[in-house]
């Protein structure tokens, strides 16, 4: 049921912002909108709820490293769009892996210890 | 630059790229309740940060810029690689948000067990809005270049 709801709640907030995203201009800011913490501000309350606040504090620390990961991926899209003329979606999937290795080599490097 | 508001863009969107976007935030959002339950929360914190609609948000740009230019009557190598500049610039805008999302997760960390849940969340969205502003107006000049085509309002 929990799962269900951070579904559904999820779902609603990435929406809004990505629609958001859609509205404003220049582009540049759709993308600022993409980056915004909506899987957070969906599961803060829930998080809140079911674990505590301690378990928020230690996400948010690993949230830092995300987020690193998450500006360190977004250039090779924008590369790859603007200078090799790759289509978005294999540069923005080829991002995404980035993210995953970035984050996690982040993450063995400086939070392994702590998990 | 200017900043401005073009809600005719949302008609733009078909609902299916809505849905699109409506599956992959609650999934994501899931899969990062299901890593932190399974894995803890220094694993599941990582999630937090996922660039979910990432992927959604570039291909839609790319694909509604070159509707935009066919509309406008344009050759089709013209079309792709304007819509491929409005994607870029997107993908450029990613980069800047991660700023604000850095300060929104660094409020959590330091501020998650002394404040309540509702004054939490609206000090990290305060702070990811000043960021954001802050960022926007330090990075004029960066943003400028990104410029595309259909960066206007009119």
């Amino acid at each position: 049921m929990e799962h269900l709801i951070r579904f559904l709640i999820g779902g609603v907030v990435v929406s809004v912002f990505a629609a958001l995203g859609d509205v404003f201009r220049p582009r540049i800011l759709a993308g600022m909108f993409g980056a915004a913490p909506t899987i957070a501000l969906a599961t803060l309350g829930l998080t809140i709820a079911t674990k505590g606040a301690e378990v928020v504090s230690l996400e948010g620390r690993s949230m830092l490293i995300g987020a690193v990961a998450l500006s360190a991926h977004s250039p090779l899209a924008s590369y790859l769009l603007l200078k090799r003329d790759w289509s978005s979606l294999p540069a923005a999937l080829l991002a995404w892996m980035a993210w995953f290795v970035i984050s996690f080599s982040l993450w063995a490097l400086l939070l392994k210890a702590t998990s | 630059m200017k900043l401005c508001l073009k809600p005719s863009a949302m008609r733009r969107t078909r609902w299916h790229e809505y849905l699109v976007r409506f599956v992959f935030g609650g999934l994501v959002t899931m899969a990062a309740g299901l890593v932190a339950d399974h894995c803890g929360p220094v694993m599941g914190g990582l999630f937090l940060a996922f660039p979910s609609i990432f992927p959604a948000c570039v291909t839609l740009v790319q694909v509604h810029e070159e509707e935009d230019e066919k509309e406008d009557g344009k050759r089709s190598s013209v079309r792709k690689r304007m819509a491929r500049q409005a994607a870029g610039a997107t993908a450029m805008g990613t980069t800047l948000g991660g700023a604000g999302l850095f300060c929104f997760a660094l409020v959590l960390w330091l501020s998650a067990t002394r404040l309540s849940p509702w004054l939490l969340l609206g000090l990290a969205m305060l702070v990811w809005v000043i960021v954001n502003t802050l960022v926007l107006w330090l990075g004029q000049g960066l943003i400028a270049r990104f410029a595309a085509h259909g960066d206007s309002c009119s």
